[in-house]
């Protein structure tokens, strides 16, 4: 009996995970018209005036991905954790701080790509110059995935808990505040043509720390709901 | 660690306290090689928590329980490897077909090809179902394809709470014919079942819980 | 000394030790807050810059010093309860969570009494008052998590794991916020620059006076919790019926 190595779980894990996604496109889809449809909020709540959109167009496509993002959190666990899939990936044999990463990558890849990829033009209609665009899918691209792997955690927590998604929403926010203060800044920084690089680092950081440390916490997390 | 067996699963002075309720008081259990356990006992008695404080999910307070004379909270990953857990829960993805549901959740812990699946399926008598997604099964074929997993993994031990539910007469012959041969060749099953448990070829020793 | 500590942990020892030192905290705590207060209010001269509406001070700083060290103690306590598996720091950890929550509370509150007489408006995005609302939004979340887990056991060491990641995103969290608040502002108007002595020493009056306060009412509710946790345990109905 040839057991399996830790990159072909992975692998595996991963790979399972995309193809569920797939099956289900509608709900893959769900965030981005979400993500869409904030940010068309904003025109109509403030003015359609370009030049105010501009100034304010930073902090707009950051909060709206934010809130995109963790709509789409509470899932990375649920549907594991009421068909007993979870309790077997737990006694799979593999280490779970593993697993629990495969499983924010996967989701990331499942919710917050979809964002990053549709952020441009989300950008775009909040007059954001082509010059800055770049700055914008970068910020997205690591502050979705502090989200993945730091909000992972959370979704860990409220497994099986009454009420879980809001809940879930008052416990990861907070934590991802930091991000949004240097994405946005990193941002805004771009459409007034400075080099956004020192908040960009900054973030890419906290992306690193998250991914780093955040397996572990979810793990924890996980032993614990399984009880 | 008092006399732990160095053979095979124990359980030592297990306590659990759910909330309030004292549900496991000191249980001492031992399951060895080619043996059935039937933990019996009425509804509510505990035998859900015992078994998942066997698997290692559950946490005792008090106790502990022991893999071949060693912990299992420090010997995690090998007792995992041989060990095989069924829940009330089948563990399948309903969008996943029999095939990939058995590729995925065996793969994370052995290499198995397309043969071996096949086979199986074919023992538990559901080959047809090969390539339908789990969620159109039947509750019984869906219990037969979480038993094929339990086949499949190739572990020593086998933990099955209520394995026979949703089962048919033959699917409840079938299950304790591979019961039966899984200790006939030095494999350890310890269970909960309602029925009274036949296993063609050994007696299965009672443990109640009450 | 671990059994020592371990003696000490064990419920019914707590209990009793805990009734004793309860008065030994309180009426110094009492004795100190008054004290704080009359040097503060009363004794300390008036601030050159900011007038009278200064003394507010002497409440703000040691309430947002106190919000602080209490998460810091949950989470410690948290973390002792989950690897070492101790309920007594599980009770800790709950019994401070909603007393950190409300010296947070205050911190805002009387930075926001503060902020009126010199800003003219009841809020301001100052670093330091952020970073309170954020930190109360933290001990918020602990306590919605810890009431929607039905049993208890699952609900110590969930708030157990959120307390932890919570306290080492603080530091990243408190600086994050202060160089937000850098770009857009000036200075942080909690700055109250140098002090002499005789406007220091009601601060510290006032916030030794909170710590005690902090472990008076801490083990107050501790004695509460193990009474709950314990209510069926018979060393508890011998010890009630004392």
């Amino acid at each position: 009996m040839h057991q399996t190595g830790l990159l072909a779980a992975g692998a595996l894990l991963y790979a399972r995970d995309l193809r569920l996604a797939f099956r289900r496109w509608e709900q893959v889809t769900q965030p981005v018209v979400f993500f869409l449809m904030v940010t068309t909020l904003f025109p109509l709540a403030l003015s359609p005036d370009t030049a105010q959109l501009r100034q304010v167009a930073a902090g707009i496509v950051w909060v709206a991905a934010l809130l995109s993002a963790l709509l789409a959190l509470e899932f990375m666990f649920r549907s594991d954790y009421e068909d007993g899939t979870l309790e077997q990936l737990v006694l799979s044999g593999q280490p779970l701080w593993w697993l629990s990463l495969v499983k924010a990558a996967a989701h990331w890849t499942v919710s917050g790509l979809p964002l990053v990829v549709t952020s441009p033009l989300v950008a775009a209609s909040l007059a954001v110059p082509a010059g800055a665009q770049w700055t914008v899918v970068a910020s997205l691209a690591l502050g979705t995935g502090i989200l993945s792997f730091l909000g992972a955690v959370g979704a860990g927590l409220t497994l099986g808990v009454r009420r879980g998604s809001v809940l879930l929403s008052l416990l990861v926010l907070p934590l991802t505040m930091p991000a949004l203060i240097f994405g946005a800044r990193a941002v805004d920084m771009a459409i007034m043509g400075d080099s956004p690089r020192g908040p960009l680092l900054l973030l890419a950081a906290m992306f690193i720390l998250s991914l780093s440390l955040g397996p572990f916490a979810t793990a924890a997390s996980l032993k614990v709901s399984m009880e | 660690m008092e006399a732990l067996h160095p053979k095979g699963l124990s359980g030592r002075g297990i306590h659990v306290w759910r909330g309030d309720r004292h549900v496991l008081r000191g249980v001492d259990i031992d399951v060895l090689p080619g043996e059935v356990v039937h933990v019996s006992g009425p509804n509510g008695t505990g035998k859900t928590t015992l078994l998942r404080v066997l698997a290692g999910l559950l946490p005792a307070e008090e106790g502990h329980v022991g893999w071949r004379g060693r912990g299992i909270r420090e010997e995690r990953d090998e007792f995992n490897a041989e060990m095989a857990y069924l829940g009330h829960e089948n563990a399948l993805k309903g969008d996943l077909t029999s095939f990939e549901n058995l590729r995925y959740s065996v793969g994370m812990r052995r290499v198995l090809d397309a043969i071996e699946i096949q086979n199986t399926l074919d023992h538990l008598g559901i080959l047809r179902c090969r390539d339908l997604p789990a969620r159109v099964l039947s509750a019984g074929q869906r219990r037969r394809l979480a038993m094929s997993r339990i086949m499949l993994l190739g572990a020593s031990l086998w933990v099955l709470d209520e394995p026979f539910t949703n089962l048919d007469v033959a699917g409840v012959e079938l299950f304790s014919s591979l019961i039966g041969d899984h200790v006939a060749a030095g494999g350890m099953v310890v269970l909960a079942a309602h029925q009274g448990l036949k296993v063609p070829g050994t007696h299965p020793r009672i443990a109640e819980l009450n | 000394m671990w059994t020592w500590f371990h003696k000490l942990a064990s419920p019914p020892h707590f209990y009793r030790i805990a009734g004793l030192t309860i008065p030994w905290f309180g009426w110094p705590a009492l004795a100190l807050i008054l004290l704080g207060l009359y040097g503060g209010l009363v004794l300390a001269p008036m601030d050159y810059q900011q007038g009278e509406g200064f003394r507010i001070f002497y409440v703000h700083v040691p309430n947002a010093i106190m919000s602080m060290f209490v998460y810091s103690t949950m989470a410690i306590a948290a973390g002792i309860g989950l690897i070492w598996r101790m309920k007594l720091a599980h009770a800790v950890a709950a019994a401070s969570a909603p007393l950190g929550a409300w010296f947070t509370f205050c911190a805002l509150a009387t930075g926001s009494l503060w902020g009126k007489p010199m800003w003219g408006t009841w809020w301001v995005w100052d670093a330091r008052l952020t970073s309170e609302l954020i930190l109360l939004f933290l001990y918020l979340g602990y306590i919605a998590l810890r009431s929607s887990i039905e049993d208890p056991q699952r609900a110590d060491r969930a708030s157990a794991v959120l307390a932890l990641v919570g306290v080492i995103n603080l530091p990243v969290i408190h600086y994050s916020v202060v160089w937000w608040n850098s770009l857009h502002q000036g200075s942080t108007m909690f700055n109250p620059g140098a002090m002499s002595i005789e406007m220091k020493w009601p601060a510290l009056a006032m916030l030794l006076g909170f710590m005690l306060y902090y472990g008076a009412v801490l083990f107050e509710r501790l004695r509460a919790e193990v009474i709950r946790r314990e209510r069926n345990a018979a060393w508890l109905r011998e010890e009630l019926a004392r």
